[in-house]
């Protein structure tokens, strides 16, 4: 039995050690991980409470972030508990089996720093991994400090391993500034989170040899769209017990989480819609800008996969100018932000203005400054009623400006 | 727990733990080697499949030929998927969380066996990072390369196992290409050389001296690896009812030697010997010739303009079983 650690009411952790400690506290049985940049302390911190005997499951440091996530696929097929992290191209190398975990209907949680994808090298902090995982089956849920990514790693294994919901979820927290970013947390003790996490209920394990299984199989024309439908549906499906997972580590700790996060929406005639820190330094902005009159709010994601679209335009409301702020670089098209956002409201029958924002790019520093321009080009927008600025600008770019549509 | 068989109608009679209800083409050695492998112990086995003929043809959904826990990721990982599931039992029994029916074999003295399987493909070339790794971190695991020198399953390309001379679909043998132009990578050393326990290579056409090796390979504790000669109907070209006449002449000619190297351990796991045992001494050498002659894939070697290479190839047998039996001979 692993040993148990005591932890302080606050402790000061950085978003990697927020993580870690998270799965420390979830009794993972396997942990195959492979070190990258940013989120190496993570397999640092793990390895250290190995070696100490706070961690009495396995971890396996493999050769790949490839096979990091296969060893992971093999555990929970096994029938335990298996968790990684990793970033940026760790997480592009992952993304083949990404969607075989999702397919195969395995409760794997991986904790991703979010960092940009080369060309050119850069280990600095964006969303080009999260974007690159986004369509791979897996729940995403989203945080923008330590004390949120060491919240959601916990409630992740609550929700991905629900009998009702059954998939792999990832956990994403902003490169450096979350994690390398100390800050107070407020940690569950071993027991409690422990006891919030529960054990690891074994579905279809390879281990019991009295009842073998096959698991991987091949499917053709016959059956694989039945197999995605059926993966999607669940997917979907999983809202109710998010939000069950979401109230109930309410109730043990008061933390309140939901699907959106919104700020000062409630009367709010401009938004920002971003994700990670991003969301922080808009909450910055925005009460400059209400003290220069301008009704600002922020808008985001806590959970990015099921997409929450009923609950997106209604956090939106009747705001008349949005900013989709996507830190990723949008490869031919509108960012993924903008889309999304775009055609939810569409679909709801809603036409506010919405612009496009791609910025903080590699690790670029989107300052308040920066924010309260773009509330500022919102409000300019709103009053007008309509575009008065290119639907899509790069924001913080050296040089000529760049925009676009 | 060693099983024991007396001969080959009583190791027939034994409990299909694969089922021969699959679609592997007729004459597949795949088949006779997978059969071989987990006949020759009466404990419970799990299977790890890498992507190729074995697993397209065996767990097409709703159907499963597997009457073990078999699992399938994808086409390089068969190696990492093998080795955590030995680490996740390894685990699980230290926790004392091991399902009932698992732990009432476990107290008996039967342990699981875990095997992976994977083709030359999935071996040699894609899955061999994954298969290094694993190897490294010395998990309790069989890994088993059913080796058609080939990637059969998407249509008889070369592979890193494909040997001089071969026409496959990505070297041809044409107006000016005799064929693959490499020598087959040493699969079996380079595995040796990881520090494995035990590394054999096998033949399904000498099937007690494959059923001895994958016993050995059980009851050694780290990764054991298995080259198994699989000689393929549909890429080698031969009828499906040669398939254990071909692979016999591989043996007979020393193509394809059958060796084991065993690496012995202390107790801190460091290794004080290395033995190469050749374990099958044909008779009568026979010619490559005839190996070669056996195989439309190689039909276009016995043009007058490219028998050169079928000398380059008597001279590379010779030389390396030379080299197995020096190796031998010298207990290194």
């Amino acid at each position: 039995m692993a040993k148990r650690m005591e932890l302080n009411e606050v402790e000061v952790w950085d978003g990697n050690m927020a993580a870690a400690q998270a799965l420390r506290q979830a009794d993972v049985d396997i942990v195959a991980a492979y070190p990258i940049t940013p989120s190496t302390p993570i397999v640092q911190n793990y390895s250290k409470f190995l070696a100490d005997g706070y961690v009495d499951g396995d971890f396996i440091m493999v050769e790949s972030e490839h096979s990091a996530m296969s060893g992971c696929v093999a555990a929970s097929a096994a029938g335990v508990r298996a968790a990684t992290a990793t970033s940026s191209q760790g997480f592009a190398l992952m993304v083949e089996v990404l969607y075989q975990a999702s397919g195969m209907r395995l409760p794997i949680v991986l904790t991703v720093v979010n960092r940009a994808l080369a060309a050119p090298l850069n280990v600095n902090g964006d969303h080009s991994d999260m974007y690159l995982g986004r369509d791979a089956g897996w729940i995403n849920l989203c945080s923008y400090n330590p004390q949120e990514a060491y919240d959601l790693t916990l409630m992740a294994f609550r929700i991905g391993e629900d009998l009702r919901v059954r998939l792999p979820v990832m956990v994403h927290q902003d490169g450096f500034l979350c994690s390398h970013t100390a800050q107070n947390v407020r940690p569950l003790q071993d027991e409690e989170a422990r006891e919030f996490v529960g054990e690891f209920k074994p579905v279809n394990s390879m281990l019991d040899v009295a009842n073998p299984v096959t698991h991987g199989v091949q499917t053709e024309e016959d059956w694989h769209f039945e197999h995605k439908a059926r993966q999607h549906h669940d997917l979907m499906n999983s809202v109710p017990v998010i939000k069950e997972v979401f109230a109930e580590f309410k109730e043990r700790t008061g933390r309140e989480y939901d699907l959106v996060y919104k700020y000062k929406m409630d009367d709010a005639d401009v938004a920002i819609v971003a994700l990670g820190t991003t969301v922080e330094s808009a909450r910055v902005a925005a009460d400059r800008m209400r003290e220069q009159g301008i009704k600002a709010g922020v808008v985001s994601f806590r959970v990015l996969r099921p997409f929450p679209f009923n609950e997106i335009v209604e956090a939106l409301g009747d705001v008349k100018a949005i900013a989709a702020m996507d830190r990723s670089a949008p490869g031919g098209t509108f960012g993924m932000l903008f889309n999304e956002i775009s055609a939810a409201l569409m679909a709801k029958g809603k036409h506010p203005v919405v612009l496009n924002y791609i910025y903080g790019l590699g690790g670029r520093d989107t300052t308040i400054q920066m924010l309260e321009e773009v509330y500022k080009q919102l409000d300019e927008c709103a009053k007008a009623g309509e575009a008065k600025y290119p639907l899509q600008q790069f924001i913080g770019l050296r040089g000529p400006k760049l925009s676009f549509y | 727990m060693v099983k024991k068989i007396k001969n080959l109608k009583e190791f027939s009679l034994s409990n299909d733990r694969f089922e021969g209800a699959n679609l592997m083409c007729p004459g597949c050695s795949h088949n006779i080697i997978v059969r071989e492998v987990l006949n020759a112990t009466n404990d419970p086995v799990i299977v790890a499949t890498a992507t190729g003929c074995l697993e397209v043809c065996t767990a097409v959904y709703p159907r499963t030929s597997w009457d073990v826990s078999w699992i399938h990721i994808g086409f390089e990982n068969a190696a990492v998927a093998a080795a955590t599931v030995a680490a996740a039992y390894e685990v699980m029994k230290r926790k004392g969380k091991l399902p009932p029916a698992t732990q009432k074999m476990v107290d008996e003295g039967r342990e699981p066996k875990i095997v992976a399987f994977a083709g030359d493909g999935g071996t040699y070339d894609i899955g061999f990072q994954s298969l290094s790794g694993a190897f490294e971190r010395g998990h309790n695991f069989m890994y088993v390369c059913l080796d058609n020198e080939v990637y059969a399953n998407t249509g008889g390309q070369r592979s890193s196992s494909t040997p001089i001379g071969a026409s496959t679909t990505t070297s041809p043998a044409g107006a000016v290409s005799y064929g693959e132009k490499m020598q087959k990578k040493s699969m079996v050393e380079i595995m040796a050389d990881h520090g494995a326990p035990y590394v054999a290579q096998v033949s399904p056409s000498k099937w007690k001296d494959l059923v001895k090796k994958v016993q050995k390979g059980f009851e050694v504790y780290g990764p054991v690896y298995i080259n198994a000669q699989s000689a393929c109907t549909t890429e080698w070209k031969h009828a499906p009812e040669d398939t254990i006449e071909v692979s016999d002449l591989g043996v007979e000619s020393c193509v394809w030697p059958l060796y084991e190297i065993i690496n012995e351990r202390d107790e801190h796991g460091i290794i004080y010997s290395t033995k190469l045992n050749i374990t099958y001494r044909p008779k009568q050498k026979i010619p490559v010739e005839e190996y070669l002659a056996a195989q439309p894939r190689f039909r276009h070697l016995f043009k007058p303009e490219n028998r050169h290479i079928i000398d380059l190839w008597q001279k590379a047998v010779d030389a390396r079983w030379e080299y197995l039996q020096r190796r031998e001979e010298a207990g290194v």
